[in-house]
């Protein structure tokens, strides 16, 4: 790096040690650029790693009692510990249902037909627009007197308005609105990365249509099936605005989100939030990993497409 | 910033490597390039010529030897101040940048005066004669047209030594021949150093001066063409140099400058390349070109075998025969022969190379070809 | 799935009868895949139209449209709110998350689109992480450490905050964009004499721009979305819109649902614009897919 100016006399002295080390590091591939990795590098460390550890280690030390016993004491408090199956009981349905209903759809419209941009961007404004302003249209729109039970009532498919708004279905729908397009985007361009021609090849050897989907696209598809799911249930599992806005945040949609925003803001208990917070990313992990593990089953290479 | 014009008389490498990570690319490489020189890198795809390349040009930083320009260390220099220029395989032209200003970069890197760097763009482009597209983008241009910036945009620099790697590669046949013709003229006319990579052996002995066969990054042999045909180092080279016809076998008797060869009753005669003792194994080499057929008066190297499969190749057809004792040969002749047709072929014996086989024993033709194409980082 | 039967039962019985027989079963499917495609899309005009026709409504209570029309709910949300401080605290949020993040983003990319070294996958499975974890699960640490240092409660904390899910996003939006210029023509350039500043001036700075532009626009859209992690780390007078907005709803009762309503319209709004503009540089799918497909284990 420096030699460079220097003579050939000056560069023998210091020169066979260096030079050495310097071949060792280039075999590997490091050299000055990685330099450029440092700010990212800080970044991470300082704003995320950090604060988790910190969080962590937060966890670990309650205000009052043993390491474990604001772990203890979640688990010991059926309020709290109920939390989870609020969670689970919300989020794992909403993905599911996202992720099946969003393959036949995107099976449907993975070609090209007219509109196909128009459809794709009005499902991304929900996904944008997030889940405060959903749940905020929610409210109007199911509430007793809202658009769709006037609907019910009119075409006389009930006589009382149904509850849709402050109980579990009112945040069920509001994952269905923002889960739904998120997960149907990425399913077809999942299927999208699917070669055509497999399929046409399929036909070729006889396989009817319900075949063709059956043995040829959808085993290339599981994997990112199994993806879809996972990033559809992170997104479920948080949730949290709407559980407080169109749901019944005492109660039946209690989620774990909640039980930590509680801990943190309204008793600033924060190794107990900390707590909460790993127990809620903790179990997040273990539905992921479980989902991962099963993905691994299905063949993961190339699917031919322009994926 | 010092430019790189100043001629040298010689650039050296001393064994010059690379490894990536456990695995060499590039080992003990020792090359001595004159100035004025036109230098062929040759060898299949994973030999380590483009890796060579690419450490000269200061690309790719060595794990072992040096450069010098003269007595001047050149391997610690990062590329822009080596001053060599580069012609890139896919033509890596700018593509948000005219062809002018493709060609004016290198010297306006160089902060020369305006009039000079318009006086000197203009001549390149005219080298290259591309004066009507000087002002469009290289997306709108040829594969032919490209490649001509490339070169111009390498030559205007005058640089000390210029580096082509594969530059004909993404041409169509015809194309390449016409930019060969050209990238020789160039290197004439303009008194170049060239080092030129390819995979492609007759590109590499119609332009070259000298050539180096690699094979799994290690030097087969350095020579003028001549001297590559005619007289392979060893059989790996010989089949890079288009001898097809590849035949392990066992020699019967060793004789000064002749050597008989034996395998199941399909004997031999040939020039020996290499220590060859009666009873080693060893491959017999011969060029389908230099297998005739059913010649007056031919006696030695003289089988007998049957036509199995003709290709048409315009003059001549390529036809490939097997003996009675069913070994292939590969021909090429301009007899009208057809498949089915028993024919008597002959070998000169001077054209018949017999090379000492692999130290491991059971290394045929066909091991030899499985390593040739072991996959690996290219060049 | 009464399709499946049908379909293979008529694969089976012999190839003249297939054809006829498919298109018959087919075009019911066809039916319900449209019909669920309208269904949704009507409820999501419900509610987003619900939310529009109440914010110009004059008194809406039982009836199907409202009594008279109105805009004076968005002069009252707009004092009552003081949305003039939330929108230029948005704005101020979301530029400096921008600007910050390809900062620090961009030069990351570039290292791991064009460099193999040793750890790369750990680095890349570290940057990853804070866009696969639900923002609670880390907002909460974060903002206790950020409340520990004095940062949280105001503008800075929030910035930061955000810039957590934001960078990693622009290392992944730009890594296949700078894997997808040839890193010959890098090579070119510094072959023709460029230093590795002139590289990135005049060759790679062009070349990235529309990358760039692309990632700005998504991380903007993002941002201005936020909620979790700008909730967890806002002051009274660091608030986002979107964050604004929670809190009036969480409030309600105390103001005019209307005005809450004329609110969220102009959130709305303003996301659409952005949204707008977005699509213009980047296919819509990109704002949805924040995670490339892995390296394969």
């Amino acid at each position: 790096m420096t030699a460079a100016t220097s003579t050939p006399a000056a560069e023998s002295a210091g020169q066979p040690a260096r030079a050495h080390w310097q071949h060792r590091l280039a075999e590997r591939g490091v050299d000055r650029q990685l330099w450029l990795l440092t700010p990212a590098l800080l970044f991470v460390v300082l704003l995320f790693l950090y604060p988790f550890f910190y969080g962590l280690g937060l966890s670990f030390q309650p205000t009052e009692g043993r390491p474990f016993s604001d772990y203890a004491r979640f688990f010991s408090d059926a309020y709290q510990r109920a939390t989870i199956w609020t969670t689970l009981g919300l989020s794992l349905p909403a993905a599911l249902l996202n992720v099946v209903a969003s393959v036949p759809i995107a099976y449907r419209m993975r070609g090209r037909f007219r509109g196909k941009r128009l459809v794709t961007i009005l499902l991304v404004v929900p996904i944008t627009l997030g889940t405060v302003l959903t749940a905020q249209g929610l409210l109007n729109f199911l509430g007793p007197t809202g658009w769709f039970n006037r609907v019910l009532t009119a075409v006389h498919l009930t006589d009382e308005p149904i509850r849709l708004i402050h109980n579990y279905w009112g945040v069920f729908f509001s994952l269905i609105i923002t889960g739904f397009p998120f997960a149907f985007l990425l399913v077809l361009s999942y299927l999208s990365g699917i070669d055509p021609t497999l399929e046409r090849a399929a036909a070729t050897l006889g396989a009817g249509w319900w075949q063709r989907f059956r043995v040829v696209t959808l085993p290339l598809l599981m994997p990112g099936l199994a993806t879809t799911f996972c990033l559809t249930f992170v997104l479920a599992f948080s949730v949290f605005p709407s559980a407080v806005l169109v749901g019944n945040p005492a109660g039946e949609t209690r989620v774990i989100s909640i039980a930590a925003y509680q801990a943190a803001y309204e008793q600033y208990d924060y190794p107990y939030a900390s707590a909460i917070a790993m127990i809620m990313g903790l179990i997040e992990l273990v539905v992921i990993s479980v989902v991962l593990f099963a993905r691994t089953r299905f063949y993961t290479g190339s699917t031919g497409g322009k994926g | 910033m010092t430019t790189g014009t100043k001629a040298f008389s010689e650039l050296r490498l001393e064994g010059v490597s690379r490894r990536f990570g456990g695995h060499d690319a590039l080992r003990d490489l020792d090359l001595t390039i004159e100035a004025g020189e036109f230098v062929a890198l040759l060898g299949p795809s994973g030999c380590g010529k483009s890796t060579a390349l690419n450490c000269l040009a200061g690309l790719l930083p060595l794990t072992g030897g040096s450069i010098w320009q003269d007595e001047r260390r050149i391997d610690t220099l990062p590329p822009e101040r080596r001053g060599f220029g580069m012609v890139f395989q896919n033509y890596a032209l700018f593509p948000h940048m005219s062809v002018r200003a493709n060609v004016a970069f290198g010297l306006r890197m160089r902060r020369l005066p305006k009039d000079e760097i318009r006086r000197r763009t203009e001549e390149a482009i005219r080298l290259v004669r591309l004066e009507e597209h000087a002002g469009k983008l290289p997306g709108q241009l040829s594969g032919g047209q490209q490649q001509r910036v490339a070169i111009a945009r390498a030559v205007v620099l005058e640089p000390s030594l210029v580096l082509m790697d594969e530059p004909l590669s993404n041409l169509d046949a015809k194309l390449r021949l016409e930019m060969r013709t050209e990238i020789r003229r160039l290197h004439q006319s303009l008194g170049l150093t060239t080092v030129y990579v390819t995979h492609d052996q007759e590109e590499a002995l119609s332009l070259a001066d000298r050539l180096v066969v690699l094979r799994a990054g290690r030097v087969q042999q350095i020579g003028p063409p001549q001297e590559l045909h005619t007289r392979p180092a060893n059989w790996h080279v010989a089949d890079f140099m288009g001898y097809r016809n590849l035949w392990s076998m066992r020699v019967q008797a060793a004789v000064d400058d002749t050597v008989a060869v034996e395998r199941d009753g399909f004997r031999l005669v040939g020039d020996p390349v290499g220590p060859v003792a009666p009873g080693s194994e060893v491959i017999a080499a011969v060029r389908p070109e230099d297998v005739r057929v059913d010649q007056a008066g031919a006696t030695t190297n003289a089988v007998p075998a049957e036509i199995e499969v003709v290709e048409y190749q315009g003059r001549e057809l390529a036809a490939e025969a097997v003996t009675a004792t069913g070994v292939r040969v590969h021909l090429r002749t301009d007899r009208r022969v057809a498949p089915g047709d028993r024919v008597t072929l002959s070998m000169d014996p001077q054209r018949l190379l017999v090379f000492p086989g692999d130290s491991a024993p059971a290394a045929g033709p066909a091991a030899g070809a499985a390593l040739l194409e072991e996959p690996g980082l290219v060049g | 799935m009464v399709t499946t039967t049908a379909a293979t039962g008529a694969g089976a019985a012999g190839a003249p009868d297939v054809r006829p027989r498919r298109r018959i079963v087919a075009r019911p499917a066809a039916w319900f895949v449209w019909g669920a495609v309208i269904f949704f899309f009507l409820n999501l005009l419900g509610v987003v139209g619900s939310v529009l026709v109440s914010s110009f409504g004059q008194r809406w209570f039982n009836s199907w449209l409202p009594d008279g029309y109105t805009s004076k709910w968005y002069g009252e949300a707009w004092t009552e709110f003081a949305l003039f401080q939330v929108i230029k605290v948005t704005l101020e949020v979301s530029l400096l998350v921008v600007g910050l993040s390809l900062l620090i983003g961009v030069p990351a990319a570039y290292v791991l689109a064009r460099r193999n070294f040793p750890g790369k996958r750990t680095i890349y499975l570290v940057f990853l992480l804070p866009i696969l974890m639900p923002p609670i699960t880390f907002g909460i640490p974060l903002a206790t450490v950020l409340y520990k240092f004095g940062l949280a409660g105001h503008l800075s904390g929030v910035v930061l905050a955000n810039l957590v899910p934001s960078v990693p996003f622009v290392i992944l939006t730009m890594t296949p964009f700078i894997e997808q210029i040839d890193a010959r023509i890098e090579s070119a350039a510094r072959m023709c004499g460029a230093g590795l500043r002139s590289v990135f001036l005049h060759v790679l700075a062009p070349l990235l721009l529309p990358g760039m532009l692309a990632s700005a626009i998504l991380v903007l859209v993002r941002t201005v979305g936020m909620f979790e992690l700008t909730f967890l780390t806002a002051g009274p007078d660091s608030q986002t819109l979107v964050v604004a907005l929670y809190y009036s709803m969480s409030a309600a009762g105390i103001r005019a649902q209307q005005s809450v309503d004329a609110m969220a319209v102009m959130y709305t709004a303003m996301m659409v614009v952005l949204l707008v503009i977005a699509l213009r540089y980047v296919n819509p799918t990109q704002l949805v897919a924040r995670v490339k497909e892995e390296p394969e284990p």
